[in-house]
């Protein structure tokens, strides 16, 4: 009975009854600023204006003195996955993230309270090629397929620099692994890259020869499948997303060489900290920079990187996107984006599409989420306070017009779980000293009956 | 031979006289499990196999009629997942070494063969049937706590190999063997940076490819073998062919996600599968009911560390997962799905221990017998000769006086092969010891 009341309880949020947020400083990114309400039906927005006609039945959130934003976009995240490098090889693009999602993680609750609403997973760091990216929406309490951002264009995760080539060094880097892996240089990186796709080529000439035969009715078996080979020859043919982690603007370039040479588009370089000093080649290629607002000098390669770089990158045309790459700094976002203002001067609204429309149109999401406009999933972050504000916190979270956060819930909610972790922890205590007493009774049965089984 | 023969006395010294005529069991309660529950019946067993069963038996006048009054008549208990009777160290897996050291005495480790034939922890062709050793010590152990059978694996490695139902006869390697191979054991071990795979997602994608590997060994296989002239020949692959006589795979798979992962990873395989773990199961049984995906629920049920830091604050999601781990098997019982059980390392005489909890947690005790009998064969596809008391089937029988999940009730004798077994004294430790009965006659 009480699984059915709590059941009727979440039930209007998930059908079709209208929900409206009423009264609220409604940030839509991409069509102003302005005071009013949104309406939301079936997980989409309808409508957003200073006046709407509330229909009979909504369910109404007051959100007077509040502010309304597009769920944050997080493009470079690594919770939710129950593993995240395989380092061992220098292409792992066998590998992949939805294998691994895991929905119980509680950063994912934790981002939730953070305002994000939906993350592209990534492969690590320890690999030339990476394993697959998964986007997932912050759907806390479904399954991995309901984390999972339908629709999402593929993803792959490249790297470049010191991870990559630390990981091929003996004693050094990750895990200090004591096999010698090549690359053990930035040349070696490049090298890797290129033979990669050199196979993946062949590979798909392989498939293609295979069609033909098949199209002119002669014998042929099928190719042997290769899932290492088959995401490179997604990249190839432009069907999967390449994100790029990066640092230095000489590997930079190289990594825009090879694209060009190998007649594929970089979706994003991925840190990019020395972006700003090739802004103009990032932007002729017309590939997005996701990158830090403030993080630097945690490495060498890390040594140049400015504050500014957002900012100068955004004001040289490229599309830019701040990331977290860490489960607490996804958590503050809207801080991170706030700092684009003081370095660099960014407006409101463009601090804002660093974290909203900008990954969303990186991550080739941007028909789906990022803005508040009629047609769009119903993915929005309400604040108490502006979000570009220090003191700002989250108070709702809606994904798809389902509540997945509220502030005041959780707050309410403490004290029975706190109960419930009391009681468990008491129940397994008082197990523990009947268990103590038992085996003296035991003993004096045996006396009883010897040979007895236990 | 002397010592030979010697071992061979020590071993098979719990064996009664097995007469080539019948043995009668009579005057006991027979949970047939396939049928229904019989109150005074007898079970008529002739040349290791089970004649007849009912409650008004005419019994031939060769029966040596043993008085089972106050007796419980149940099918021989399985274990689902083992290693007895297998060697305590299996064989290492084939991870490739180094074979010459590096020039300049530098002991530095050769990098691994990443190419499309590296078959990293790998040994798919291994069978325990062929690994099995007679002697080894916890079949005694295993059959004196009420197991006649085992379902037993090579346990190293991603592919560790093929596994064998067993009975716990204790005698000749090839009269154990019930059925061979019965699945292939895979697990998800890694190595961390040292050698691909060396991740979770890491070795689900090998996996993946060795299904995928072995789909086109069948395909170029057979196009070679309709036209071998002029025909690039295939390469002969055992880690494939293993993996091809294997009739279904055994996938890891203990808490919730991973329960919901690797039921998606056997469809996409389109492979039979068998789930192991299961602790989780209470979370998501209409699920695995739904499936249709086997599940052997380890009775090792979870326990609070015991060298764990007493200040340490343990989240509501572990407290909860030890509290409710034993109502896993009440929970699939109610949603209709297939399980059954395993020691998973708890020793055998505190099995049925591991098992009242379940039930205290509101499994049926019909279904808790059956999950150690029937399900077990029924999963191994083994359910025509073992698992039930129903004439035909091999017999092994498990006799208890009293009940079988009370805690005072004792195990009298087991039957395996229709071979009679006394339960080792408790105290005694492991081992050959001198027998009350003469060795089987068997062949």
């Amino acid at each position: 009975m009480k699984r059915c009341a709590l059941l009727l309880l979440a039930l209007p949020l998930l059908g079709s009854q209208a929900i409206v947020i009423r009264d609220a400083t409604v940030l839509t990114v991409t069509k102003g600023t302005f005071r009013g309400s949104i309406l939301i039906r079936d997980g989409k927005i309808v409508e957003a204006g200073e006046k709407i006609l509330v229909p009979e039945g909504a369910r109404i959130i007051e959100a007077a003195g509040e502010y309304v934003m597009p769920g944050i976009i997080d493009c470079h995240s690594h919770i939710a996955a129950d593993s995240i490098n395989e380092g061992a090889v220098a292409v792992s693009s066998m590998v992949g993230i939805e294998d691994v999602l895991n929905p119980d993680d509680p950063d994912i609750y934790r981002a939730l309270a953070g305002g994000v609403t939906t993350a592209s997973i990534l492969h690590g760091s320890a690999n030339p090629i990476g394993g697959k990216c998964q986007v997932i929406k912050m759907r806390w309490g479904k399954d991995a397929q309901g984390l999972i951002f339908q629709g999402a264009p593929p993803g792959i995760k490249f790297a470049l620099g010191e991870n990559v080539k630390r990981s091929g060094s003996p004693g050094g880097g990750f895990g200090a692994s004591p096999g010698l892996r090549y690359p053990a240089s930035r040349m070696g990186v490049e090298d890797v890259i290129r033979e990669a796709l050199t196979e993946a080529r062949a590979y798909q000439q392989e498939w293609r020869d295979y069609q033909a035969k098949v199209d002119r009715h002669e014998a042929a078996i099928p190719p042997r499948r290769d899932l290492k080979l088959e995401p490179l020859v997604e990249v190839l043919e432009g069907k999967r997303y390449v994100h790029a982690h990066c640092y230095r603007a000489d590997e930079i370039l190289m990594l825009l060489r090879v694209s060009d040479d190998f007649g594929f588009e970089i979706r994003t370089l991925q840190h990019v900290l020395e972006g700003y000093k090739v802004a103009k080649e990032i932007a002729a290629h017309g590939v997005g920079a996701s990158t830090f607002s403030d993080w630097w000098a945690y490495k060498a390669e890390a040594y140049d990187a400015i504050p500014y770089n957002a900012a100068i990158l955004v004001r040289k045309g490229v599309l830019v996107s701040l990331n977290s790459d860490d489960a607490e700094l996804m958590r503050h976002l809207n801080t991170e984006a706030a700092k684009a203002m003081k370095y660099g001067g960014l407006s409101e609204t463009e601090a804002l599409s660093l974290i909203t429309i900008n990954p969303a149109k990186q991550l080739g999401i941007d028909q789906r989420v990022g803005s508040i406009e009629p047609g769009k999933d119903a993915d929005l972050t309400i604040y108490d306070k502006h979000p570009l504000s220090n003191y700002a916190k989250v108070e709702k979270v809606l994904i798809d017009g389902e509540l997945y956060f509220d502030r005041e819930k959780d707050i309410e909610e403490r004290p029975a779980r706190e109960a419930r972790k009391k009681a468990l922890i008491d129940k397994e205590k008082s197990q523990e000293k009947k268990d103590r007493k038992k085996p003296e009774t035991a003993d004096e049965k045996k006396g009883e009956e010897p040979g007895g089984l236990e | 031979m002397k010592p030979l023969i010697a071992i061979l006395l020590a071993a098979a010294s719990f064996a009664y006289a097995q007469t080539n005529g019948a043995i009668a069991l009579r005057g006991a309660r027979i949970v047939t499990v396939s049928g229904a529950v019989l109150d005074n019946g007898t079970v008529l067993l002739r040349n290791g196999l089970i004649e007849a069963v009912g409650t008004n038996l005419d019994l031939p006048k060769d029966a040596w009629v043993i008085d089972s009054h106050g007796c419980t008549i149940y099918p021989g208990l399985i274990d689902a997942l083992s290693t007895v009777g297998l060697p305590e160290t299996p064989a290492a897996s084939r991870r490739e070494t180094p074979a010459t050291p590096r020039p300049g005495g530098q002991d530095l480790p050769v990098p691994v063969e990443q190419g499309p034939e590296f078959r990293p922890f790998t040994t798919t062709w291994v069978r325990a049937a062929d690994l099995l050793d007679p002697t080894e010590h916890r079949i005694e152990t295993t059959r004196s706590a009420g197991f006649t059978s085992v379902v037993a694996f090579p346990s190293t490695g991603i592919f560790a190999g093929e596994g064998a139902f067993l009975n716990l006869s204790g005698e000749k390697q090839g009269r154990m063997v019930v059925a061979s191979p019965v699945g292939q054991y895979v697990t998800f071990a890694t190595h961390g940076f040292g050698t691909y795979p060396g991740s979770l997602m890491g070795a689900i994608a090998y996996v993946r490819q060795l299904s995928l590997d072995a789909d086109y060994y069948q395909v170029a296989l057979r196009a070679y073998q309709s036209h071998p002239a002029g025909q690039k020949r295939p390469n002969y692959d055992r880690a494939v062919e293993g993996l091809l006589e294997s009739p279904r795979l055994l996938l890891p798979a203990d808490d919730a996600k991973q329960i919901d992962r690797m039921i998606r990873f056997a469809a996409e395989l389109k492979r039979p599968a068998v789930l192991y773990g299961g602790h989780q199961a209470y979370q998501i049984a209409d699920l695995v009911a739904k499936s249709s995906t086997p599940l052997l629920i380890n009775l090792k049920w979870p326990e609070k560390p015991k060298d764990a830091d007493p200040d340490a604050e343990e989240t509501l999601r572990t407290l909860e997962l030890r509290d409710r781990a034993p109502s896993s098997p009440a929970a699939l019982e109610k949603a209709g799905a297939h399980f059954a059980f395993y020691s998973g390392g708890t020793p055998a005489q505190d099995v049925r221990k591991a098992v009242k909890r379940a039930i205290d947690a509101g499994l049926s005790e019909s279904a808790a017998v059956r999950a150690l009998t029937l399900s077990a064969a029924e999963i191994y596809g083994v359910a025509d000769r073992v698992g039930s008391i129903q004439p035909g089937k091999i017999a092994n029988l498990l006799i208890v006086k009293g009940d079988l999940f009370d805690e005072k009730s004792k195990i009298q004798y087991i039957f395996i092969d229709g071979v009679k077994y006394e339960p080792a004294p408790e105290a005694a430790p492991s081992g050959a010891r001198s027998g009350r009965g003469t060795p089987g006659g068997e062949e």
